[in-house]
């Protein structure tokens, strides 16, 4: 490896701000005056260190990467690690969209959270999530990514819940983490057999250490790198939110918008993307992992899609179409593209987390409602919401010209391209639909009559500043953040790909494998975006009661789509249900039948015995006297007799 | 005419013996006691006999430490059975079993 090592002192500054605007929150709970200036504070200063140390990185040769090692924490024979970091062209890109986007809804929560009375105990949370995700993307060796992975996983589960009081949010925390708990496990076998099985440096050291990984990733076996793969393909399963394990995202909707935004839109779902990507020469290696991989995306990308079609709950529409979305990253992985996929990732961050401000905004504005059959007619009387939310639906259906066009256009043109027409028609549904269901969300939302009650009816306004300021910001970025990964031959290219490819490598065949050229790929996916946005705008401006007909003629499929087709009902009769029995039966039986009653009938065994021996302490002395005489005759008699 | 040790012994057997049965029996303390004494007193025939017949004096000199701690134990145990009198009334060792278990 003959990449330029540049020394950064400050890299350890980027998690540490957050973690200090955590302990601020704790100490400050009770002045939540001073936590809503600190939090978000520490989140910007955060991004400027990064912003500074990828302008540093940039200035620098190709494939350089700045490192930070702080100490060593595991130095076990010849396997050691450190509490090391880098920033590389993938993590440069990572950190900025988690800081920067992170910052933006930070901001954003001063005004949607201000007046909860939790509010402390929220930025508190939002800034631990920070440091974690942080680390996770930050970490320069597996170890240190896994921290972050963990962490980020708590901070989901203590946020999702943050309104613990109702039963149904804790209940949603918990699903969380144990859904995800089950792709931890994934993970972590995988990553134990990764280090079992990596060869050794030149001078006998193992380690975790990306570069080493890197190095000698060629040492794996065929079979054993197949087994790593999928094995971490759990874990990034059950972070991203891909079947089976994406149960947990939509009922995750019951944390408060900006969290949605933020964790289950922008950053931790998407790193499980950013574990494959950085781990892709692992993934190389097992062109049959490679398979599961893009077939899993492509799958489930086509059914979260399916689902968010006939959903009326406006943050499950987005939570259903981000499980679709993180479906064409993984697919993007799974073809060999991994620097698309981190692309999408970037203007999914933007256009996603848009997306749910949004809908906070409208929730606010509408009272707590999030029915969309009870919105409508919102165009007027929230400008601003409906402008940003518009281009945000925009920019996701793949409209010419925006950020989801180019990212999404790029992953179906790899898909195709390295030989996968099949995936690449599943994609193409996918994004059809993608287009109906959006465009569905935002003129229920936002065109018509409002169907509301009079009073939440006439208390509909404008979200203020602080709320709209941040989404006109994504707004933009949702616009222009396609621009750095144009085409290969349009104006400057693929500044993104090409700034990614010492880390992501380059994906295979940019040439045609197929009969299609790459233009006219382009064309059909448009096409059939517009196709999808117009049949949403027959349905549900033109023809409003078309969509009520068609679910009564089609109800079967109707219900089986509006009841997620019955899988968490599936998984709570095949898994929790035995689960509860079983935990049932060995709290009754084994814990208090037997071991209760091991230990009890010990001490009652011991006191039954006492109780017969006790008989002889009668208390009269005589008694005593008589024995102490048997005594003295009964030795007597035995030197008498001898 | 010098009494045989043997009828001494048997004497002192025999008093010993009347001693400890009363001391089992009796119920009242202070009889108790003096069943006590008597056991003591038997022992101290049996030294005199046994020293008388060899003719030693160290049996007899045991015989004067004996009554002293007699003596001494006898006060003691007097003023135990008083204490307890006042307490509870009574001096019958059947009911004074408070170490019951």
């Amino acid at each position: 490896m003959d990449a330029v090592i540049l020394h950064s002192q400050v890299l350890w500054l980027i998690p540490l701000f957050p973690l200090v605007g955590f302990l601020v929150a704790v100490c400050a709970e009770n002045a939540p005056g001073i936590v809503k200036i600190t939090s978000p504070l520490a989140v910007l200063l955060s991004f400027l260190v990064a912003l500074a140390s990828v302008v540093q990185l940039a200035g620098a040769a190709e494939g350089a990467r700045l490192t930070q090692d702080l100490y060593t924490w595991i130095a076990a024979g010849p396997f050691s690690a450190d509490i090391a970091f880098r920033i590389d062209a993938l993590s440069a890109v990572m950190v900025l969209i988690v800081t920067g986007v992170g910052f933006l809804i930070h901001v954003y929560s001063v005004g949607y959270m201000g007046h909860d009375e939790s509010c402390s105990r929220f930025f508190a949370y939002l800034n631990l999530f920070m440091f974690a995700m942080l680390l996770l993307v930050l970490g320069d060796n597996l170890l240190v990514l896994f921290v972050g992975w963990e962490g980020v996983g708590l901070c989901s589960y203590l946020l999702i819940g943050f309104w613990y009081a109702e039963d149904a949010n804790a209940a949603a925390g918990k699903k969380a983490f144990i859904v995800n708990r089950v792709g931890d496990m994934g993970f972590v076998l995988g990553l134990f057999l990764l280090a079992w099985s990596l060869a050794p440096a030149a001078d006998g050291k193992l380690s975790l250490d990306f570069a080493h990984i890197q190095a000698h990733a060629a040492s794996l076996a065929p079979a054993t790198a197949t087994t790593i793969a999928l094995l971490l393909l759990v874990g990034a399963a059950g972070k991203s939110a891909q079947l089976p394990l994406y149960v947990w995202l939509p009922d995750a909707m019951a944390g408060p918008t900006p969290v949605s935004a933020l964790i289950h839109a922008a950053t931790m779902v998407t790193a499980g993307i950013y574990m494959i990507a950085r781990l892709n020469v692992v993934f190389a290696l097992s062109p049959v992992a490679m398979q599961v991989v893009a077939t899993l995306g492509a799958c489930t990308a086509l059914f979260a899609a399916t689902i968010a079609l006939v959903q009326t709950d406006i943050k499950k529409v987005l939570a259903y179409s981000t499980v679709s979305q993180l479906g064409f990253m993984v697919l993007a992985l799974g073809v060999g593209a991994f620097g698309t996929a981190i692309f999408h990732v970037m203007t999914h961050a933007f256009f996603k987390a848009l997306l749910f401000l949004g809908a906070g905004s409208v929730i606010h504005g509408m009272s707590g409602e999030q029915d969309v059959q009870k919105m409508g007619g919102l165009r007027e009387k929230m400008p601003v919401t409906f402008w940003t939310f518009l281009v945000g639906t925009l920019a996701i259906a793949g409209a010419p010209g925006l950020a989801g066009f180019f990212s999404k256009d790029e992953i179906l043109a790899h898909v195709y391209a390295t030989g996968h027409p099949y995936l690449w028609l599943t994609a193409v549904v996918a994004a059809t639909l993608t287009a109906f269901y959006m465009f569905r969300l935002l003129f229920l939302t936002f065109f018509g009559e409002i169907r509301a009650d009079h009073d939440v009816a006439h208390h509909v306004h404008e979200s203020p500043a602080v709320m709209t300021v941040p989404l006109v910001i994504l707004a933009v970025l949702s616009i222009v953040g396609g621009w750095v990964g144009l085409p290969e031959h349009w104006l400057w290219g693929n500044r993104l790909g090409e700034f990614l490819a010492p880390v992501t490598g380059h994906p295979h065949a940019a040439e045609h494998a197929g009969i299609l050229g790459e233009g006219a790929l382009m064309l059909i996916a448009t096409t059939f975006a517009v196709a999808g946005a117009t049949l949403a705008y027959v349905f549900y401006v033109r023809l409003p009661g078309l969509p009520m007909v068609l679910s009564w003629r089609l109800r079967g499929a109707y219900e089986t789509l509006l009841n997620k087709y019955w899988i968490d009902e599936l998984y709570d009769a095949v898994f929790v249900q035995p689960y509860v029995r079983i935990s049932t039966l060995l709290w009754q039986v084994a814990d208090q039948q037997l071991i209760d009653g091991f230990v009890n009938g010990v001490a009652g065994a011991i006191g039954a015995n006492g109780d017969v021996w006790r008989r002889a302490q009668t208390g009269n002395v005589q008694h005593y006297a008589l024995a102490f005489l048997g005594g003295v005759v009964l030795v007597l008699a035995y030197y008498v007799i001898r | 005419m010098i009494v045989p040790t043997e009828w001494a012994l048997t004497l002192s057997a025999v008093l010993f013996a009347i001693g400890v049965v009363g001391v089992l029996v009796r119920r009242n303390v202070i009889v108790i006691f003096m069943a006590i004494e008597l056991m003591l007193n038997a022992v101290n025939l049996s030294f005199v006999a046994l020293a008388r017949g060899r003719g030693a004096v160290d049996g007899q000199v045991v015989v004067f430490f004996v009554m002293t701690v007699a003596a001494a134990e006898a006060a003691v145990g007097l003023a135990i059975i008083i204490a307890s009198f006042r307490n509870r009334s009574t001096v019958n060792a059947d009911e004074l079993a408070l170490l019951r278990g």
